[in-house]
Order: C-alpha cells, then sequence, then structure tokens
C-alpha cells in the first residue's frame, strides 16, 4: 500500500505493479524514496529493480538497530542507477531474535562484502550467503559492535 | 639422479620421487605488513607459477568502529572523526558530513562558504591523486615521480595549514558554513600554487605518458569489464576509465559545483594506464575547478545564518547575551537535529563517497554509516588479477587508489 507522498514515483509505482503486497510502506522525504519491502520479498524486488528498472547499482548495504523498539532491526539498502539517475532506499524490518533475511548476493555480487559487515557488527544472518563470516572484527570476536546494547567503553571480564 | 657426487650423509631422492600432483600451487601470502598494500591489507594470493589461480582480500585490521564513535558525540563533534576515515582526503569527509546534517537541518549555506568548499575539496582531491601517483609510480619502480609528487603536496598541505592550522586532520568545514574565517592573504598563495601546478602535471606526464617501462607495466593490466565493475560495486576513476561517464558532481550536484565549468575525463582502454589518463587529467580538471573559484569567489559571510547551530562570532558572545546563551548551549550539549534520515552522496576522489544519516531528532546522531569508495573498489580485486601474473598484481592494486582508513573505518 503506498502513501499519497508516494503516488507521483515512477520507482514506487513500479514495483508496486510488480508486487504490491511486498510494499510494507514507505516515504518520500529530502528529495528521496523510501520504500518498506516485506523481508521475504526482498530479493524478488531487487532483481526486478535491477534487470527492469536499471537499478544497475547496489550503493550500500547497511542496518539501524531501533532497540528496545520491536521489530528492532532494519536493513537498509541504497539502489542507484546511473541511466535514470536516480536513488531508492529500500528497508526491511527484521525482529530482535534470531534477525536473518535472504541475501541479495545473487543479485549484486558486490552485496558480499557489505552483508558480511552488516552481519559482522550487527549479527544479521543472510540466508543464501556465500561467505558469511566477520570480515572487520577478528574471527573469534564475542557480541555485534554496532547493536545498540553494545557498550562502547568498558571492559570485558 | 645425475652423476653429481653427494656427501654420504645426503640423499637425492627427494628430488627423485616426489612428481607433482597436478599443477603445483604456492599460497602466497601478502601483507598486512606490505609496502606496496598501501596500508595494512592482505591478500592472500595462490599461485600456480607466476600466474594468479585465485586472490583473497582480508580486510578489517584497521577497523576502529568509527561508525560507534559517531554515535556518542554530538553533531559538531563528529566533524573530526571525517577526517580519520579517509586520511588521504579529509576535506572531501568533511564535506560529505556537514551536506548530510545540514540537509536534515534545512539550513542554507551562504555562497562564500560554498565555493571556498568547492575550492578545498577539489585541492583535496589533487592532494589524494598525488599521493596515488607518487605511490603507485614508486610501486612500479619510477622513484622520481613520488618525489616531485610530494614536493607539490607539501604545498597543498601548507595551504590547507594557513585556512585551518592543521596539515591534514584539516576538520575545516563545519555544520553551517567553515570553521574559521579564510586567513589573510589566501587569495594570493592559492593562485601561486595553481599557476605553477600545471606545469608541475606535464612534469610527470613527461616522466611517465610516454615511458616504455612504465607502458609495459601498465597498458593492458588489471583489465576487468565495465559490467562486472558495476556488479561489484566499484566507482569513480575506474568506472570513467571503463568510457562510463559518471561523476556525482556533475549528476547530483552538491555545494554549488553546478556553477562551474569543468569536464568529466574517461577514457575506454580500462586498464592501469587508463585510470592514469583519467587521473591525470581529472588533476587539470580541478586546477581549472580552483581558478574558477579564485577568481569568482563571491563575498559575504562564510557561515549560515543559524544562531542555534553555528556559534556565535567572539565579540557578540562577550557583548550580547543572546549570543551567549546560544554559545553555551552548543558548547555544552550540541543542537538538535530533526528527525529523518538522508544518503548524502559525494564525489570522493576515490568514487562515490555517502553517508548515511539516521537522526532521531536528539543531539546526537543514531546512526551513521559511511559508505566508503575504497571498500566498493577493493572488492573487485579478486576478479582483477585472477589470471594474471603476480608482479600485475601490484599494479593492479595499486590503479584502485583505495585507502585502508576508508575500507575498514
Amino acid at each position: 500500500m503506498l502513501l499519497d507522498s508516494l503516488r507521483d514515483r515512477g520507482v514506487a509505482l513500479a514495483v508496486e505493479a510488480f508486487d504490491a503486497d511486498a510494499i510494507k510502506g514507505g516515504k518520500f522525504h529530502h528529495g528521496e524514496v523510501t520504500l518498506e519491502i516485506a523481508p521475504a520479498r526482498i530479493t524478488s524486488v531487487c532483481g526486478y529493480l535491477k534487470y527492469d528498472q536499471k537499478f544497475v547499482r547496489l550503493s550500500s548495504v547497511t542496518a539501524v538497530d531501533r532497540y528496545p523498539t520491536e521489530p528492532r532491526f532494519e536493513v537498509v539498502y541504497h539502489l542507484h542507477s546511473i541511466e535514470r539517475n536516480e536513488r531508492v532506499r529500500l528497508k526491511c524490518r527484521l525482529p530482535g531474535q534470531d534477525p536473518a533475511i535472504e541475501s541479495v548476493t545473487s543479485v549484486w555480487r558486490g552485496a558480499n562484502w557489505y552483508e558480511r559487515e552488516v552481519f559482522d557488527l550487527f549479527g544479521i544472518r543472510f540466508t543464501g550467503h556465500p561467505d558469511l563470516r566477520r570480515i572487520m572484527m577478528p574471527d573469534d570476536w564475542e557480541g555485534y559492535p554496532l547493536r545498540k546494547d553494545y557498550p562502547i567503553t568498558g571492559q570485558r571480564v | 639422479m645425475s652423476d653429481v657426487t653427494l656427501p654420504p650423509n645426503i640423499t637425492a631422492d627427494v628430488a627423485e620421487d616426489q612428481p607433482a600432483p597436478g599443477p603445483r600451487r604456492l599460497v602466497l601470502n601478502m601483507g598486512p605488513q606490505h609496502p606496496s598494500t598501501h596500508g595494512v591489507l592482505r591478500l592472500v594470493i595462490e599461485l600456480d607459477g607466476e600466474t594468479v589461480v585465485k586472490c583473497q582480500p582480508e580486510i578489517g585490521y584497521l577497523h576502529t568502529g568509527i561508525e560507534k564513535e559517531f554515535e556518542v558525540k554530538n553533531y559538531q563533534q563528529d566533524v573530526t572523526l571525517t577526517d580519520r576515515v579517509d586520511y588521504l582526503a579529509p576535506l572531501s569527509n568533511n564535506l560529505g558530513w556537514c551536506l548530510a546534517a545540514e540537509k536534515l537541518l534545512a539550513l542554507e549555506i551562504p555562497p562564500q562558504a560554498q565555493w571556498m568548499r568547492v575550492m578545498l575539496t577539489e585541492l583535496t582531491r589533487l592532494n589524494s591523486h598525488l599521493v596515488w601517483l607518487g605511490t603507485h609510480a614508486l610501486d612500479i619502480g619510477a622513484m622520481t615521480v613520488f618525489l616531485y609528487c610530494f614536493r607539490e603536496r607539501e604545498d597543498i598541505l601548507k595551504i590547507f595549514e594557513m585556512f585551518s592550522g592543521q596539515r591534514m586532520m584539516t576538520s575545516y568545514f563545519r555544520i553551517g558554513g567553515l570553521a574559521l574565517e579564510p586567513p589573510r592573504g589566501w587569495q594570493q598563495r592559492v593562485k601561486k600554487f595553481i599557476d605553477v601546478f600545471p606545469s608541475r602535471i606535464d612534469e610527470y606526464e613527461d616522466l611517465l605518458t610516454n615511458n616504455r617501462i612504465w607502458m609495459g607495466r601498465t597498458k593492458g593490466v588489471g583489465v576487468i569489464s565495465l559490467e562486472d565493475m558495476l556488479d561489484l560495486g566499484v566507482t569513480g576513476p575506474m568506472l570513467r576509465a571503463a568510457g562510463l561517464q559518471i561523476d556525482a558532481r556533475k549528476d547530483e550536484p552538491y555545494s554549488s559545483y553546478e556553477l562551474f565549468d569543468f569536464e568529466v575525463p574517461t577514457r575506454t582502454e580500462n586498464d592501469v594506464f587508463a585510470r592514469y589518463q583519467v587521473r591525470v587529467e581529472e588533476m587539470r580538471q580541478s586546477t581549472k575547478i580552483v581558478r574558477q573559484a579564485l577568481d569568482g569567489m563571491p563575498p559575504g559571510p562564510w557561515k549560515a545564518d543559524a544562531p542555534h547551530v553555528v556559534l556565535p562570532d567572539r565579540e557578540k558572545m562577550k557583548t550580547q547575551m543572546e549570543a551567549l546563551i546560544y554559545h553555551f548551549k552548543i558548547v555544552t550539549e550540541g543542537f538538535r537535529v530533526p528527525e529523518g534520515e538522508v544518503y548524502q552522496v559525494i564525489e570522493s576522489p576515490r568514487g562515490e563517497l555517502a553517508y548515511y544519516l539516521v537522526s532521531d531528532g536528539t543531539a546526537l546522531p543514531y546512526r551513521v554509516h559511511m559508505r566508503t569508495p575504497s571498500f566498493g573498489n577493493l572488492q573487485a580485486t579478486s576478479e582483477m588479477v585472477q589470471g594474471t601474473l603476480i608482479a600485475d598484481v601490484i599494479a593492479s592494486i595499486g590503479s584502485m587508489d583505495f585507502v585502508l582508513g576508508d575500507t575498514d573505518r
């Protein structure tokens, strides 16, 4: 279901026409389109945007921790279309308990390191990822540093 | 075995009965302390003779948790963190951060501050490209270029010092404008530099462009298709050397770049040499932008008229009660930024630099993500060097122009 502010945004209408159930919300603010996508549909929506809507570039994948609210995590994808000179932000909300989402590495190989980073720092699993291991922190590190309940200072005892 | 006589205690059976099982593979560990990896990058390279079969980059050795630290400092303090992300292009990072916060605050930045930002960011681009050219040539064996490049870089750093008091970690752009008033006599200093700089670019080109060794080491090396690069998240001069005219300064202009006249250089050869040519041409274009900024610098204030964000003048603070209150508020608790999120893209010397800023309406950013160009570019390493010779690995990774601080954050 689209908000009225997104009615005149081509990309939002295109995604709605492709899979109306996938859209859980969205907004148009500061000149940027945000679409909230159902986590289960992320790969198909990304594939559609890449191959049919010319969003050939995945600019970045990151996450936001909304602790203590639930659903706790937002996985954020920034897509870029060179031809249309346009950007779109996709957002998926995940629960705090065992957060997992399908990997988009099948659509863009470049998602590999970005998803590893989110896995490393937020502890969100990407199913179907070819090489899901820590990228920034040492392999034996405990905890996920960018989570809001992870302290910024202090010593592990 | 041959009829060489061996001492009685040494047998020759090792060489004799070990036929290589298929091709001989050797795993070579390059880095994290290796001079040609420009920082602490580790490459695990699997070799068959001198040919690279597989190359696995390992990063994270310089991870400092900057994104986490952003969340406990206020917006103005965070400017100092952005310097330290990409330490060869501090002002580009300052700019990206300030623009992101200013977008949320809906601040109007006066023309002089915008132009000054453009001028200094372009000088940063020159600075970054000079370090790249010098070290890249040094890797391939041309030592002279390194010394020449650092001579000019010194001039740029002195200009930065003149403006901000710092050579590298400048933090000169602040949310709402500039940190300090532009110093007296900056015009002459910048003019002196850009008057002589184009002839210096000619000098580098004299040393390299028609140099047979340089051409032999760079032409046809490090080729990777444009489709692969787009798929892997590569940006910046690497894409432009593959013929794609993409530049955020033109496509999504910020800080009044739309008022400047410059070209986006491209090449189609898509090899290390083409990337070199693109960057050298970018240096010429940046000089052009600096000159335009110098000649047409608009007069007026250098910080925004926003007392709740920008620190008041010293004089006002001592004479006006209101200014004193604002000063106290800004220094003690910072300023609140309206709730929202922005993705501010700028063209850093290395490619697409984006700041994703999420604000929850308080004086501290809720979440900051930096989409850094080096991280995306480095991902293409294995693709690029597969099947090439080990000696070309150095030339290939050098042509990407990554900074490990920018990669690991």
